[in-house]
């Protein structure tokens, strides 16, 4: 299950599991913040794409994987930002 | 899930939604960072730099059962979140064998889909079914 981690001045940050890795034309991998991603709709009755992201979670922050809700119905909610008031 | 990092999440909630909800938000608040799972979703908006209200039924397997996106400004319907999963429970514990119809929620008649149905629902379902009374 999530497990706690201890924040640094870096942001963190999380990001899809299991991420195909894009080459560029030298053979290398490409950094992840350059990589342009093609953002399509995902499909019912279709895996949920997995991640890990950071969260805070009753007074800790902790590490997030979808995968390991596996066995629980989850309602992910994505919304615009903190203090967006609806 | 937002692209406000965890510090933000926690001045939210510690100064804001505790004073809303007893205790605090209850589930974890994720940080997205960049937006790249809210891109795997299709709910980013590259444009604006935040994520849309997107919100996502997922099954024990892993598996998406249902979305629902919204702009900004319209906030969701918590309810009906609720009455889709309790939907979702009923069809996975029967194994298929009854669905929900249109306005369904516990209580309410389920349907039995098979040969015999075929062309008589209007027989056994009415359309004043799909509202609430």
């Amino acid at each position: 299950m999530p497990e706690e981690f201890k924040p640094g001045c870096a942001r963190p940050t999380g990001g899809p599991v299991g991420e195909e890795p894009i080459l560029t034309e030298k053979g290398e991998e490409m950094e992840k913040t350059t990589r342009e991603v093609k953002q399509a709709m995902i499909q019912v009755g279709k895996k949920a794409p997995d991640f890990s992201a950071p969260a805070y979670h009753q007074g800790k922050f902790i590490n997030v994987k979808l995968s390991e809700y596996l066995g629980k119905w989850v309602l992910l909610c994505f919304y615009p930002g903190d203090f967006t008031f609806v | 899930m937002s692209v406000d990092s965890v510090f933000v999440h926690k001045m939210w909630n510690d100064n804001e939604l505790s004073k809303m909800v007893q205790g605090g938000v209850p589930f974890p608040m994720l940080s997205d960072g960049g937006g790249r799972v809210g891109t795997a979703y299709g709910i980013y908006d590259a444009d604006a730099g935040v994520e849309t209200r997107g919100r996502f039924i997922i099954d024990p397997d892993g598996v998406v059962q249902g979305y629902e996106v919204l702009t900004p400004p319209v906030g969701r319907n918590v309810m009906e979140s609720f009455r889709q999963v309790q939907a979702f429970q009923l069809v996975r514990e029967k194994k298929g064998a009854e669905a929900t119809p249109s306005g369904w929620k516990p209580g309410k008649m389920t349907l039995k889909p098979g040969p015999d149905l075929v062309g008589k629902v209007w027989e056994v379902w009415k359309t004043s079914m799909a509202f609430d009374d």
